[in-house]
């Protein structure tokens, strides 16, 4: 068995998996900040799919896109927790 | 060989990915849920991304790949300790089998902190009051 055939019929089921289960939590979240951390769990698992997914294509151009969402998911975390502390602090 | 490392690399880190949304979905609190996510964004995204760097063995891609890795494990603690504090700020509560809450009652706290920030708002706030106040009563003819 060679490793692309291993990652397809492997890995990506499981992290596919993994996805639909924090989707899960996402909607039901009964807080926000549940919501809030399991984007960020979403953005993360989506940089691990690019890595896998890189190695599968067999195009390492995908990387940079690895970069960006990681990036983005600091940021939306840190933006997130800003805006609720300020709408708190205004009620 | 490297097959058989990358394999390997690659069933470690999506084996923790999977842990960790078992995690978020089962866990009963915010906080325990927030643990887990910090402990499976680090390392199962570190062994699929070096798995990733053994497969290219490539200076570029070991260099991306190690600046996604470092950037990560700066950054995901610090958004983990923020969303937190602002949680706990907001009044989530905690878990009922809860054995201990050190935040609850120590000065040097965010909250503690919070606290002095609002009243210090609220002071000025009163002082605003009172000049609008002041100014009402100056601008009322007198007779």
């Amino acid at each position: 068995m060679d490793v692309e055939s291993y990652l397809i019929y492997v890995i990506m089921p499981i992290l596919c998996l993994a996805m639909i289960m924090i989707l899960i939590r996402f909607l039901k979240g009964p807080q926000i900040v549940d919501r809030v951390i399991a984007l960020d769990l979403l953005i993360t698992l989506g940089v691990g799919f690019i890595g896998v997914f890189s190695i599968i294509a067999v195009n390492k151009n995908f990387l940079d896109v690895a970069m960006i969402l990681a990036l983005i998911a600091f940021l939306s975390t840190v933006a997130f927790s800003f805006y609720l502390y300020k709408s708190k602090k205004n009620d | 060989m490297t097959d058989i490392a990358i394999m390997i690399l690659s069933t470690i880190g999506a084996l923790f990915i999977l842990i960790a949304a078992i995690g978020i979905v089962k866990m009963p609190d915010f906080y325990s849920r927030l643990s887990v996510t910090i402990k499976a964004a680090t390392l199962g995204l570190g062994c699929i991304l070096i798995a990733a760097a053994l497969f290219f063995k490539e200076f570029q891609v070991t260099t991306k790949a190690i600046a996604i890795i470092f950037f990560v494990f700066i950054t995901s603690p610090v958004a983990g300790y923020l969303i937190g504090k602002v949680a706990y700020v907001n009044g989530t509560k905690l878990w009922k089998n809860t054995i201990i809450d050190e935040m609850k009652n120590d000065p040097d706290s965010f909250c503690a902190a919070v606290k002095d920030i609002d009243k210090m708002e609220a002071k000025e706030k009163a002082r605003e009051k009172d000049r609008e106040k002041d100014r009402l009563e100056r601008k009322k003819p007198e007779f």
